[in-house]
């Protein structure tokens, strides 16, 4: 019996759901971290360059200054029944994806950028579109998607759901904008994201680890100058603008450490936040 | 028209006036300035259909918008709207679509505003905005977190309204068998302390009983 079991870790046709004696060599993990893991070790020269983000917003303005190129950039239309998710020339008749992604190019100026544009025209508080649109990004292996927006509608919590676990399995870490509503939305409630809320510190790179979940992490999110509809800036405050210095970060870490799962990235947030070990 | 329909008709013609439900919203939109030392305050309701969002009560400046529909594919009160964040953004006016869309129209231009979304049965149904401040710049996290819980009351209202509302439009239908009943309970309400009222009261119950022992 035990000899048609896959062995765990090797790819076998059956997921490994136990290791076998002998075969930890198989999920060997090599480049262990120093004992103590700094930003220096965790970022330090890096410009997230190799770094995938997709940005699920209100699309992303690629002749913007302040976002320089946009690598990809698709968006969720009506198609009959369903959600089609189509290229298109990137575009944000909002401004808020622009923000984003001005943010995450900010901190990491030399990761790719990509958008899926899910609110604006003919998707005027669906939440469906919101679904298809993330449900395609992860197809699309992206290491990192930011989500500065969420749903409160009930029926697509168990779908929603299903979709983050799939991200943080697949190698895709989700970060999402917390809400600070005493109200149920999601994604960001979750435990496979990364929830984000908003500290008032001036600093791009001034992060907390939140040991009273639902809100895991703290970044900047007050005041913030961000790049706008029509090339414009405007100084902004809210989670949204909060969830991207933490994507932008994540992606200075996965630009020198590519090998990264979703788990060890958060892992290193979380051992490189302001409040936590030496850095505290 | 269904049992609850009805149910929402009746109280909907007991409830009272259009004037009435908006001076709830017309007190809601002044506390909401008032909390925040704001010059303007704002509710505007989402038009899921025409993908619109509407003027339903202002406080301070910009009244002439009550009614006013503006698109909610753009703008800052339609992206949350859209998204469910609440979002703060100072000196509005930089952003040029603002400016032209809606602030044009009313001769009215804010610097800053904080804008939260109106939540109701899991569903964004409008947007709650506080605009402008000449004693402070900017709004600060606690104040976003305040005007948060402060628009749960503003939703509650404007779920109230809304659905009275609709209420009011299936009593008002024409080929409605039961809106006699409706408008029958809008009288009685008025007439209640009155003598016949009383009297009316009594004849309906005892019909009621008739009914219910066949």
């Amino acid at each position: 019996m035990a000899s048609e079991t896959p062995p765990g870790g090797g790819g076998g046709l059956l997921p490994a759901s136990s290791l076998r004696r002998g075969l930890a060599e198989d999920i060997a993990m090599r480049g262990g971290w120093p004992d103590t893991v700094d930003r220096e070790w965790a970022w330090g020269g890096s410009t997230g360059r190799g770094a995938r983000v997709c940005v699920i917003d209100s699309g992303v303005d690629p002749g913007h200054p302040a976002v320089g190129a946009v690598s990809g950039a698709w968006a969720a239309e009506p198609s009959g029944e369903s959600i089609a998710i189509v290229e298109e020339a990137a575009q944000d008749p909002v401004g808020h994806g622009t923000a984003a992604a001005g943010i995450v190019r900010s901190l990491a100026p030399e990761c790719d950028l990509y958008s899926v544009r899910v609110l604006g025209e003919g998707n005027i508080g669906t939440g469906r579109a919101l679904l298809a649109g993330l449900e395609w990004a992860i197809e699309q292996g992206f290491e990192l998607v930011n989500m500065s927006l969420a749903t409160t509608r009930r029926e697509f919590v168990a779908e929603l759901h299903r979709l983050a676990d799939a991200a943080y399995f697949n190698g895709t870490l989700l970060v999402c904008s917390a809400h600070n509503m005493i109200m149920e939305s999601y994604p960001w409630r979750f435990a496979a994201v990364v929830s984000v809320g908003s500290h008032e510190e001036p600093d791009p790179f001034t992060f907390f680890y939140n040991p009273q979940p639902p809100v895991e992490f703290y970044a900047r999110g007050v005041d913030v100058e961000v790049p706008w509809a029509d090339k414009s800036v405007i100084t902004a405050t809210g989670n949204s603008f909060a969830a991207p210095h933490i994507t932008g970060i994540a992606a200075l870490i996965l630009g020198k450490h590519p090998e990264l799962t979703p788990f060890q990235l958060k892992s290193m947030l979380y051992m490189t936040a302001a409040n936590v070990g030496a850095a505290a | 028209m269904s049992g609850d329909e009805l149910r929402a008709a009746v109280a909907a013609a007991a409830l009272g006036s259009e004037e009435l439900r908006r001076s709830l919203l017309s007190a809601i939109v002044e506390v909401a300035r008032a909390i925040l030392g704001a010059r303007a305050s704002s509710i505007v309701l989402l038009d899921e259909a025409a993908g619109e969002l509407v003027f339903e009560a202002v406080a301070g400046e910009g009244e002439s918008l009550l009614g006013t529909r503006i698109p909610a594919a753009r703008g800052i009160a339609g992206w949350v709207a859209q998204s469910g964040e609440a979002l703060a953004v100072e000196d509005v006016s930089a952003d040029p679509r603002f400016a032209r869309d809606v602030a044009e129209q009313t001769g009215y231009v804010p610097k800053g505003l904080i804008a939260v979304p109106l939540i109701a049965q899991d569903h964004v149904i409008g947007v709650l905005s506080v605009l402008d401040r000449p004693e402070q710049a900017s709004f600060s996290v606690a104040e976003s977190d305040l005007l948060s819980l402060f628009a749960i009351q503003a939703a509650a209202a404007l779920a109230l309204v809304t659905r009275t509302r609709r209420a009011q439009r299936v009593l008002e239908g024409e080929d409605e068998p039961l809106s006699a009943v409706a408008r029958l309970a809008t009288t009685l309400d008025r007439r209640a302390g009155e003598e016949n009222g009383q009297t009316a009261i009594a004849l309906l119950e005892a019909i009621e009983r008739v009914l219910r022992d066949r």
